[in-house]
């Protein structure tokens, strides 16, 4: 009779390894099954002298075998030797092929014949066996497209693209750029799903141009180029072509699927991303069968090790704690009167569909993301206007969302398991109505961080909140007293389509065959007046373009094009039409836009060189900026008072170089922050240090600063810079009387001289401390220096041009 | 959006202005002095010099006001649309307190100080209003500093190309980027020009040698002549933005001082006319 063991673990991973450890530690009986000849095979695989991180930093270890931030050798002779310390019965170059049977006698099938039996089973097996594809035309089985790198010396004066912005693709391209050019493509404009010591290391490195990175790029497909490769990509400013000699992609795994399901476990959906669905317990839907580690859906080694930990208690009915417990309990501990943690989460999925789709483990980490917040009735939010981008659940309570701030009666009562506050998450546009709490309520605020994370890892996450936000978006901006049922019909119809920087919406000329709601981003309007293309006008984000077609019924009277990567809510003619059929204000409103409309359509025509201007502004920052400095020339008589202002106010450093920078018909564009929608230096601080105040303002916290200099690297516009500390210099009078220092503004030898500290990022913050608002402009003697949001470009052009 | 200071706020001070001129000219002629002819030591004299000192004090307070950055709520330009329109306005009230009565004395100096500090300040405008425009064309888009980097790039490349052009045309080009001098003394400054040019003697001298060149050379001579004639177009336009910078500039240095002496010679004034009278 062979032996039946208490627990079978699958994989000996950082996950199993740990639970084989503590099953040694108790004295249950236990195999660990491990397929190679070694521990924890994919950090084995790891690079050579790789750093292995242990984050989350704040998260305790609770695993009999250590585990910190070392290099993998290190920490694979710890656990090696702490394996056979606590004489963990680790069975090698054993793959389980088979799990059958239930709780109590389930019968494990290895590689090779050999059949093992076991009460439980904890499967922690990974993703690593089951690397995702580049997937793209070209790619499939060609020999220099790889999923992995054991050795990066193997390689030199290649010229390399790795495609990813997850740890491995960061760690692999830092590595490779030693002795090859490197090019990371990532996806999107930040590395948000990175660990922030990776982080760390891929900024500085960009930034020490030591390697390039294309943001916002995604592969189209390969094309053989002699006997390199042709690799086209599809970017924010249209499609590239990079030839190099080596692709490699990192872009995580997925789960092992069909095995998992063979063992009787059930996936929640077809999505291949998905992962099966654990009680708190890690048990899966078959009874006595476990699952933990990044098949849990925890691709973290500290947390798949305290899974470890903890499975082999919960195997031996011992109801430890999560790890992060203490961290929750502080952060929920006004509602801990009512309930525990473990209901708390249940409590919170059951009544938050967006959270519904999430695993306790994903769960929790959001939380830990996020803030609880109690307002009681009639306390607001957040204000219309506002620029905060936090996200926002109701889990108890109710608030009304302001969305006519005249009318209240269209007030949009929220209760418990809704949202709001999504449309800062998606167009990093104002608030877009003010919110107040109509009862006293339970929120959950969690950071936009966070919720683009999920976003990302979980696309259903997306489209609940994609589908809501189409719906608030079609009324705050087009109808706010829609019944349900015209909602309904018009919803059907309505779809999300995006544009890339410059790609048409819709030709002058065409037939008119719906509405575009801009969600995201901002298009310009042009019209062709004799041989020319004459940009007439700019929308930005929450504005509609292409009703003039339908309400007139006529082809498309003007050219619509994207000025930056632009998403917009479409929505089609015969769902429009019927939406004014059943709101004549709504049709008054349009009307009485598209008289405007008109009007100026015939003023730009006598003038198109005002068109030219707003063309240039919008390529000059307008596109994507909340406020703009701009200075008319004819009016700047140079006296740099502005500079002087700007230095006097923050610390002897001017912000702003009034000089420098683009000059259109007497407009200028001083080198001065555009605070833009989605602020590019944001995507990549590595301290968190710039912000985005209520108001807009895109600011720097100086006490975190590290001086790494990756915002100055990615501001477009080269408004960031860095700098020494201003040494102090005697007071006005001193000056004015006594010609004692350097009088007002920056003294920049002295700034240059000084090395009082490091050197750290500054830039405008808008005087956000300053009452009365911009310094700059108001010091300004003559009214040549101005602060304009893009919606005022068309009122701006007028005046110039008078 | 952006407007000047004249039109300010639909020239609010102007009106302001106009109607301060108007009241006291009005009071200035009904007004009967019951001893002898209209002058600064009756009820209205008194009035009108407290009125004058009160608008002196407040105007020359500009120049803190100025570098009072980031304190009080309104622009600056607010500030200097008053200042101008209630400067000039400050002719009147001044000329009135008077009474026409001039003579060689410290009265007559604080007088003839504020008129020199009003006409300085009017030049001001006048600058104001015309030079910006000015400079920007002439600027076409360029920053002073990436003029001056043009510059030094073409005289490096004419320092390559003359090399080969024999000793002459090289001394020629060497000496003329050694000479070359932006800025300089007042009035050249002012100008706007320098008739002594270096640059544009070299051009004219190098074109003179160049004819001498070998057939062989020649094309080479050309390509220097065209990097030199572009330099002296760069240097005329480097000249001129810095006369028109200049200009915007140069009635401070009258405006400031005679401000301060405008000050000390009324407190002479004030302190004559109530110690000593």
């Amino acid at each position: 009779m062979t032996q039946l063991y208490k627990v079978a673990i699958v994989g000996s991973g950082p996950g199993g390894m740990s639970a084989g450890g503590r099953a040694a530690q108790a004295g249950i009986s236990h195999i660990l099954l491990e397929k190679t000849d070694h521990l924890s095979d994919t950090i084995y695989k790891y690079q050579k002298g790789k750093l292995v991180m242990a984050t989350p930093d704040i998260l305790p270890l609770r695993s009999p075998m250590d585990f910190k931030l070392g290099i993998r050798e290190d920490i694979l002779g710890t656990w090696d030797r702490q394996t056979a310390e606590l004489k963990v019965n680790v069975k090698f170059n054993s793959e389980v092929t088979k799990i059958t049977g239930k709780k109590g006698a389930f019968e494990l099938t290895v590689a090779g014949g050999e059949k093992i039996q076991a009460e439980n089973v904890v499967l922690a097996i990974g993703l690593q066996g089951n690397l995702r594809k580049l997937g793209i035309p070209g790619s499939d089985n060609h020999p220099k497209v790889q999923y992995q790198l054991d050795d990066p010396d193997e390689y030199a004066d290649e010229t390399i693209m790795v495609v990813g912005a997850g740890d491995a693709a960061i760690e692999n391209a830092v590595a490779l750029a030693k002795q090859n050019k490197v090019i990371i493509v990532n996806r999107s404009a930040e590395f948000a799903r990175a660990k922030q010591g990776n982080l760390d290391l891929i900024t500085k490195s960009i930034e020490k141009g030591l390697l390039e990175c294309m943001y916002s790029s995604a592969p189209v497909r390969l094309e053989p180029a002699g006997d390199r490769l042709k690799h086209v990509l599809k970017t924010a400013d249209g499609e590239a072509e990079v030839v190099c000699d080596r692709i490699i992609a990192r872009l995580g795994a997925l789960a092992p699927r069909s095995f998992v399901e063979a063992c009787g476990i059930q996936f929640p959906s077809k999505d291949p991303t998905a992962l099966p669905e654990l009680s708190p317990t890690y048990e899966s839907n078959v009874a006595g069968l476990y699952i933990i580690g990044a098949l849990a859906g925890y691709p973290l080694i500290k947390q798949a090790m305290n899974q470890g930990y903890e499975v082999v208690e919960f195997i031996q009915g011992n109801r430890v704690k999560p790890a992060d417990e203490p961290l929750l309990e502080e952060k929920f501990k006004k509602l801990l009167d009512r309930y525990t943690v473990d209901e708390l989460l249940v409590a919170i999925q059951s009544t938050i569909p967006v959270f519904a789709g999430l695993t306790i483990l994903q769960l929790r980490e959001v939380l830990l993301g996020s803030e609880v917040r109690m307002p009681q009735a009639g306390e607001t939010v957040f204000q219309r206007n506002e620029f905060t981008n936090t996200f926002f659940t109701v889990f108890e309570g109710e608030v009304a969302i302001q969305v006519d701030s005249e009318d209240r009666d269209d007030d949009v009562m929220l209760g418990p398991g809704s949202f709001f506050g999504e449309m800062g998450l998606i167009s990093g546009r104002r608030r877009s109505a003010t919110v107040i709490a109509s009862k006293p309520c339970v929120l959950i605020e969690t950071a936009r961080r966070e919720m683009i994370k999920l976003i990302k890892s979980l696309p259903k996450v997306r489209e609940t909140i994609d589908r809501a936000a189409v719906e608030r978006q079609i009324r705050t901006y087009l109808a706010p007293s829609l019944s349900r049922d015209d909602m309904d019909s018009i919803l059907r119809s309505a779809k999300l389509r995006s544009f890339k920087s410059n790609e048409v919406l819709f030709k002058e000329g065409d037939p008119g065959d719906g509405v575009f709601l801009i969600r995201t981003g901002s298009c310009t309007v042009s019209r062709r007046i004799g041989d020319k293309e004459i940009v007439m006008s700019y929308v930005p984000a929450g504005h509609y373009v292409g009703e003039m077609a339908l309400v007139r019924d006529m082809p498309r009277s003007a050219t619509v094009k994207a000025a930056i990567e632009t998403e917009t809510v479409w929505l089609d003619g015969a769902g429009f039409r019927l939406l004014l059929d059943h709101l004549p204000d709504l049709r008054h409103r349009i009307e009485r836009r598209i008289g405007a409309i008109i009007t100026q359509t015939e003023d730009m025509a006598a003038r198109p060189e005002t068109g030219n201007l707003i063309q240039f502004l919008v390529q000059e920052g307008g596109k994507e900026a909340a406020d703009m400095l701009l200075i008319d020339e004819s009016l700047c008589v140079r006296c740099d008072n502005c500079e002087k202002a700007c230095a006097e106010t923050h610390g002897g450093i001017s912000r702003l170089d009034r000089e420098a920078g683009p000059t259109y018909a007497s407009i200028h564009v001083p080198t001065s922050c555009r605070h833009c929608e989605h602020p590019h230096c944001m995507a990549d601080c590595p301290p968190d240090a710039l912000h985005k105040t209520k108001d807009g303002e895109v600011y720097i916290d100086e006490q975190t600063c590290i001086g790494c200099g990756n915002c100055e690297r990615n501001c477009p516009y080269g408004v960031i810079h860095m700098s020494y500390e201003a040494p102090a210099k005697p007071g006005l009078l001193s000056w004015l009387l006594f010609g004692l220092g350097y009088g007002p503004g920056e003294d920049k030898k002295a700034v240059h001289d000084s090395h009082q500290g490091k050197k750290l990022a500054v830039k405008c913050d808008m005087c956000k401390d300053i009452d009365g608002g911009a310094a700059c402009v108001r010091s300004c003697p003559t009214g040549a220096a101005i602060r304009v949001s893009p919606e005022q470009f068309f009122s701006l052009t007028n005046n110039v041009a008078q | 959006m952006h407007e000047s200071i004249l039109a300010f706020r639909g020239f609010k001070y102007l009106k302001l202005s106009a109607l301060m001129v108007a009241v006291t000219a009005i009071v200035y002629a009904v007004h009967q002095p019951t001893v002898g002819p209209p002058n600064g030591g009756t009820a209205l004299g008194y009035a009108l010099g407290t009125l004058g000192l009160g608008l002196i004090i407040w105007l020359a307070w500009f120049g803190v006001r100025k570098r009072r950055y980031g304190l009080g709520k309104m622009l600056l330009e607010d500030w200097l649309s008053a200042h101008v329109y209630l400067g000039l306005g400050l002719i009147v009230v001044a000329t009135l307190h008077t009474g026409f009565q001039f003579g060689w004395n410290v009265h007559t100096l604080a007088y003839v100080l504020m008129i020199l500090v009003i006409a300085s300040g009017a030049f001001g405008v006048f600058a104001y209003l015309r030079y910006p425009r000015l400079m920007t064309e002439n600027r076409r888009g360029a920053t002073q500093r990436e003029l001056l980097t043009q510059i030094a790039e073409l005289d490096v490349k004419a320092r390559e190309i003359s090399a080969g052009l024999g000793d002459d045309i090289h001394g020629e080009v060497m000496r003329a980027q050694e000479k070359l001098a932006l800025g300089g003394p007042a009035r050249r400054q002012l100008s706007g020009r320098d008739p002594n040019c270096p640059a544009t003697a070299a051009l004219k001298r190098v074109g003179d040698l160049s004819l001498g060149l070998p057939v062989t050379d020649a094309e080479k001579g050309r390509a220097l002549i065209a990097l030199l004639a572009r330099k002296v177009e760069l240097v005329e336009r480097v000249r001129r933005d810095l006369g028109f910078k200049a200009m915007m500039d140069v009635w401070l240095f009258v405006h400031v001082p005679l401000t301060f002496g405008l000050l000390a010679s009324l407190t002479a004034h004030v302190v004559s006319v109530f110690f000593y009278w």
